[in-house]
């Protein structure tokens, strides 16, 4: 049996963290997934790609726990993950960003930072209420974790900015961070790139590239750029009108015939 | 000094003290709105029920007795003790937690994602249905409320002013105790959302829910906690209200005094519905002494605050401290 392989450029990817077993998803009569599977390994960059409505957001939002599929199973750390509320998901170590960037608009960046890092704080309200003892302790380590994720993404400069006055692209950065402020086991980018510029997407690959380098997270995200996403990932999945294509690396998935027709278009005779 | 003036600042020293009960009462509107968006029309008539439940423990009182005694035939009524205040104050609060999450679970719950004007519907039909239960429960006679707070002239201010300007000023030891309660009690709030890890959740929820979700925080729990610190607001109004004017139903109606307070201090502002507390208790006050009463044959302070809010929603619908209503297209 493999556990796990070595990429290109050598990294060490290791076993499988989650795995999609036969979703289907369904809007009323229409099927936004249908009978998917596919694996995330520890460590890896997994991409899911596919052209615009082709269920890529649903997907995620199935891994999220947002969407509950009618069928098929997530597993999770080695078991099926029973049916749960988006943020039971994320206290069990999956956090996300969102296409359309949701921060928190009147806190500061450092706060919003900081909410990321709740799932990791347990003292109870009462000593939360006194501000004393255990509850100061924990929120001198947790502003730690925040404040070196600040660093690595370089927002230090508007810590204490309120999100509302940030650019678009600095947003989907603090987004990133608050996401990366959980330490979660798996990272779930949700269109990380869309809206940029070309020097705000070279940024964005190059922190991904550095946060999967640096903390080891595995990360898996949505993009229907399609160089973007071959120069990150180790891995791709594309998905054309709800149903799976293709699934292998780069170069793999670009040499595929069904992935060509479904990015370029097919004659039909 | 004249006479008139020491009689202004009395009147303006008086006004800042029934503010403040205005203020909290708002405060409470103001805490359930950020977090949920809900319009909480029942936040008076839960500062009645918490009044008429702190009452009816330290009295002694057995709940729903009306109704026991009908269906068993029994004519029981009290328990035949006295809890003391601090003790009653607990359960009390007990029973408010209890409220906000009996609320959460039957009520607000099942309207997730409904429009504004549905969820205040609710709200309305909240106000009625407690009011219902408040009264079956402890019954509708007026209860002298009574939980150890000093009441009565202040001596001290008013020997120092007669001594300093020749007229005496009358201040309610009370009002004294209120303002200071409720300047503890706004600090404490403001502390907690700010620096504690339930009240950062707190402030994620009334911002942005899906992004909460996101980073692991119950909606229903924050919900169930802005209830029970409404409850809470609602408590400590409840008793100071019915410390100075007796526990009576009309008690639920000072929560219409709160919404000119909130027009002015804007929905989603603690310190707007404070400052908009004050201003509207000193404003109702002055405007009686100095216009009111000498020009207008008096009875302003009925209609004063809700023609100030008018103004307000003519030039400032945010109010003073509400967040600018910018809607992107």
């Amino acid at each position: 049996m493999t556990d796990g392989y070595v990429t290109a450029d050598g990294r060490q990817i290791g076993p499988v963290v989650m795995e999609m077993k036969n979703i289907t998803l369904r809007f009323g009569g229409v099927e936004a997934i249908k009978d998917i599977s596919f694996d995330i390994r520890q460590g890896e960059i997994r991409a899911i790609i596919g052209p615009n409505g082709a269920g890529k957001s649903s997907m995620l939002n199935v891994i999220s726990g947002f969407y509950v599929p009618q069928e098929g199973e997530v597993w999770y750390k080695g078991a099926p993950r029973p049916s749960m509320k988006p943020y039971e998901v994320a206290q069990q170590g999956i956090a996300r960003t969102f296409q359309n960037i949701a921060l928190f608009e009147g806190m500061s960046v450092l706060d919003n930072v900081m909410t990321g890092r709740l799932t990791n704080m347990k003292t109870g309200m009462f000593w939360q209420s006194i501000w004393k003892g255990k509850a100061e302790r924990e929120e001198t380590a947790n502003r730690e974790v925040a404040e070196k994720i600040i660093d690595f993404l370089e927002i230090q400069a508007i810590r204490k900015t309120p999100v509302s006055r940030l650019s678009y692209g600095l947003k989907k950065r603090v987004e990133l961070a608050r996401a990366l402020a959980a330490e979660p086991s798996i990272l779930l980018l949700d269109e990380p790139m869309a809206g940029m510029n070309v020097e705000e997407k070279e940024d964005m690959s190059r922190f991904i590239l550095d946060v999967n380098d640096e903390f080891g997270t595995t990360i898996a995200l949505i993009e229907h750029d399609m160089g973007v996403v071959m120069d990150l990932s180790d891995r791709v999945v594309v998905m054309d009108y709800g149903k799976k294509i293709g699934d292998g690396t780069p170069s793999e998935v670009r040499n595929n015939q069904d992935v060509i027709d479904a990015y370029l278009g097919v004659a039909h005779d | 000094m004249p006479e008139q003036l020491a009689f202004t600042i009395e009147v303006f020293l008086n006004g800042l003290m029934a503010g403040v009960l205005y203020a909290l009462v708002a405060l409470g509107f103001v805490l359930i709105y950020k977090a949920s968006g809900i319009f909480n029309y029942a936040q008076g008539v839960m500062a009645l029920f918490a009044a008429l439940t702190l009452a009816g423990i330290i009295d002694g009182q057995v709940p729903f007795s009306h109704l026991i005694n009908a269906i068993l035939g029994t004519d029981i009524h009290h328990f035949g003790w006295h809890v003391p205040a601090f003790l009653a104050i607990l359960l009390t609060m007990v029973v408010m937690i209890g409220l906000a999450y009996a609320v959460q679970r039957l009520v607000f719950r099942h309207l997730v994602g409904q429009e504004p004007i549905i969820l205040f519907m609710a709200t309305i039909g909240l106000a009625y249905f407690l009011e219902g239960v408040g009264d079956l429960m402890w019954g509708s006679d007026i209860k002298s409320m009574d939980v150890g707070l000093p009441q009565g002239l202040n001596t001290w201010i008013d020997d120092t002013t007669f001594n300093a300007f020749g007229y005496g000023f009358f201040i309610d030891n009370l009002d004294i105790v209120a303002s200071i309660i409720a300047a503890l009690l706004v600090i404490g709030l403001v502390m907690f959302a700010q620096y504690t890890k339930q009240g950062r959740a707190m402030r994620a929820v009334a911002d942005d829910h899906q992004a909460a979700l996101s980073v692991g925080v119950s909606l229903n729990f924050i919900w169930i906690l802005v209830w029970s610190l409404a409850g809470f607001v609602a408590l400590v109004a409840g008793i100071m209200w019915g410390t100075k004017s007796g526990v009576q139903f009309s008690l639920s109606l000072i929560a219409l005094k709160a919404l000119p307070v909130l027009m002015l201090g804007g929905f989603t502002s603690i310190p707007g519905a404070i400052v908009g507390g004050l201003i509207i208790g000193v404003g109702e006050k002055l405007f009686e002494f100095l216009i009111g009463a000498p020009f207008l044959g008096g009875a302003t302070e009925n209609w004063f605050a809700y023609m100030l809010a008018l103004i307000f929603l003519v030039f400032r619908p945010q109010g003073l401290f509400g967040e600018k209503i910018i809607e992107r297209v």
